[in-house]
């Protein structure tokens, strides 16, 4: 199959993209994918990714995130013990070490820092309700950037529904 | 329940059935989930873990799955039935391997299971046939649903289900299919096919997980982002773009293989055939390759209709002696039977003793003997 952009080389990259149940392919060469800048995003493993963003830099670099004895008050973890098991001591953690933890989350989940998948049944409606206010208005966000109107259109007569 | 009872036998998920199935071994979804009002385990006390085992474990004992359950205590385990859990996929290598109190339970069928204090509290698994994740997130969703009524997971409505590490944070999902791409490999175009993976933003794993080495031509692809997606779209990216492409890839080398590199093909098949009939020391690692190209002969055959000197004698060996029903025609059912039953651990465990690696070697060649010279 050949390349889309430069009709010329062997197409070796097949990009499809789901989006609301809408499906669009593309078909590219390895330099123009360079070029486009896709498959020039490279997926670090996990766990490399963790170790990469808590080894590399002095001691100073977290000081700049704040108080480097900082400790959860709910199981006594800091961020040295965080940095030396890779792994976090209770769910508090993700509050009181916010501040370096959400750069790691973003880079670990491709920009991400917010849940929209399953809630638990338990979590009051209330909460439901503005966990789906707060992932619509993201959504109208972006489709205002991806200048689809359409979309955007849809979304804002969703939310105000809810309000 | 023993462990006896199912360590002679192939599990339903690895039958060789299921849509797909001459490229999609399997397919398997994890949920992991912790206890709100604890600790994660690495700031647990033995104490503390102690409570979250025993609550967890009287929660999962009671679910009604339409199938016996059963717990097994692997901090108290002799290593080799934790080295027989982790080849029959039912506990991960870290699990076997960890520190302090925790356990496992499991369904009869081995469809379900569920680690306790690994490295989340909970971490739910389904397994299935072929390809068939949707049906395993609809299953594995239901008995998540079923455990949530009893106990309260941490939540945040801002980052989703907490879990102890940051990157399984959100749907807390690992979506995974076990893929046998021998064709692709004979015709060198894996590492493409690796490097794609990865270009997707996809784990690419051996036979055992994390860290292990592609044996037998099997691979394991799962997604790596948690958080920022839905389950149903991790789901649904799989099902819709991911395996039709790499099922084609592969169907695409099968079909090269047959087309314009024939002998090639035939050679490998043909000296799988040789040397799994008459060898009598035999190595893990090598039983897995050969049997991996027994199984493309057969799969070819059966869903491509491929006819070559080789693959026409493989079809005509008899291997199903012992089975019930037997049709005297060699089955992938026996072919996965026959790579299960003689990785190191079920060879061990089902002789009932540890053996050097020599003895282990003749008796897996043993067994493979009799099973195709039957």
């Amino acid at each position: 199959m050949q390349c889309e952009v430069c009709q010329s080389r062997e197409a070796t990259i097949h990009l499809t993209e789901i989006a609301d149940g809408a499906r669009t392919e593309m078909h590219l060469c390895e330099q123009c994918a360079q070029g486009q800048g896709i498959g020039a995003k490279s997926y670090i493993p996990i766990n490399e990714l963790l170790s990469n963003l808590l080894a590399v830099g002095p001691k100073e670099e977290l000081a700049g995130f704040g108080d480097t004895a900082l400790a959860c008050p709910h199981c006594g973890y800091t961020l040295e013990k965080f940095r030396e098991k890779a792994v976090l001591g209770c769910p508090y953690d993700y509050e009181v070490f916010e501040k370096v933890l959400l750069p790691l989350v973003k880079k670990a989940h491709d920009g991400a820092t917010a849940h929209c998948g399953k809630i638990p049944a338990r979590i009051p409606n209330d909460s439901k309700r503005q966990m789906e206010i707060a992932r619509l208005q993201r959504q109208l966000d972006d489709a205002v950037r991806n200048e689809d109107y359409e979309l955007a259109a849809k979304l804002r007569d969703k939310l105000t529904g809810y309000k | 329940m023993k462990l006896t009872e199912i360590s002679g036998n192939v599990n339903e998920w690895f039958s060789g059935d299921g849509p797909l199935a001459d490229v999609v071994i399997s397919s398997r979804v994890r949920l992991a989930r912790n206890l709100a009002g604890h600790k994660f385990l690495a700031a647990c006390s033995v104490a503390e873990k102690s409570d979250i085992l025993k609550k967890l474990k009287d929660v999962l004992m009671g679910l009604q799955l339409g199938d016996d359950m059963f717990y097994i205590g692997v901090d108290k385990s002799p290593v080799l039935e934790r080295r027989f859990l982790v080849e029959r996929h039912l506990i991960s290598q870290n699990h076997a391997f960890g520190k302090g109190p925790r356990g496992a339970v499991v369904a009869r069928r081995e469809f379900f299971t569920a680690m306790i204090n690994e490295e989340d509290h909970l971490r739910l698994q389904v397994l299935k046939a072929g390809s068939q994740l949707p049906a395993c997130i609809e299953q594995i969703n239901r008995i998540d649903d079923m455990i949530e009524q009893q106990v309260e997971y941490a939540f945040s409505p801002t980052y989703g289900y907490l879990t102890a590490c940051p990157t399984n944070l959100g749907t807390g999902i690992r979506v995974s299919v076990m893929l046998h791409l021998p064709a692709l490999k004979m015709t060198a175009q894996i590492e493409k096919f690796l490097n794609a993976a990865r270009a997707l933003g996809l784990a690419v794993r051996g036979l055992f997980g994390e860290g292990t080495e592609a044996a037998g031509d099997f691979y394991q692809l799962s997604n790596q982002i948690t958080l920022g997606v839905s389950e149903k779209d991790i789901v649904s990216r799989f099902e819709k773009a991911i395996i039709p492409e790499i099922v084609e890839y592969e169907h695409a080398a099968r079909s090269q293989l047959l087309s314009q590199q024939a002998n090639l093909l035939d050679d490998k098949i043909s000296r799988a055939i040789a040397l799994l009939k008459n060898a009598h020391l035999i190595s893990s690692q090598e039983a897995l390759f050969l049997l991996s190209h027994i199984r493309l002969g057969l799969n070819m055959r059966k869903h491509q209709g491929a006819s070559t000197p080789a693959i026409d004698r493989l079809c005509s060996l008899g291997g199903n002696r012992g089975e019930a029903g037997a049709t005297g025609q060699l089955s992938i059912a026996t072919v996965n039977r026959l790579f299960l039953l003689t990785l190191p651990a079920h060879l061990q465990f089902n002789y009932g003793k540890e053996l050097d690696s020599t003895h282990r070697d003749a008796l897996r060649a043993q067994i493979i003997r009799s099973a195709l010279n039957g």
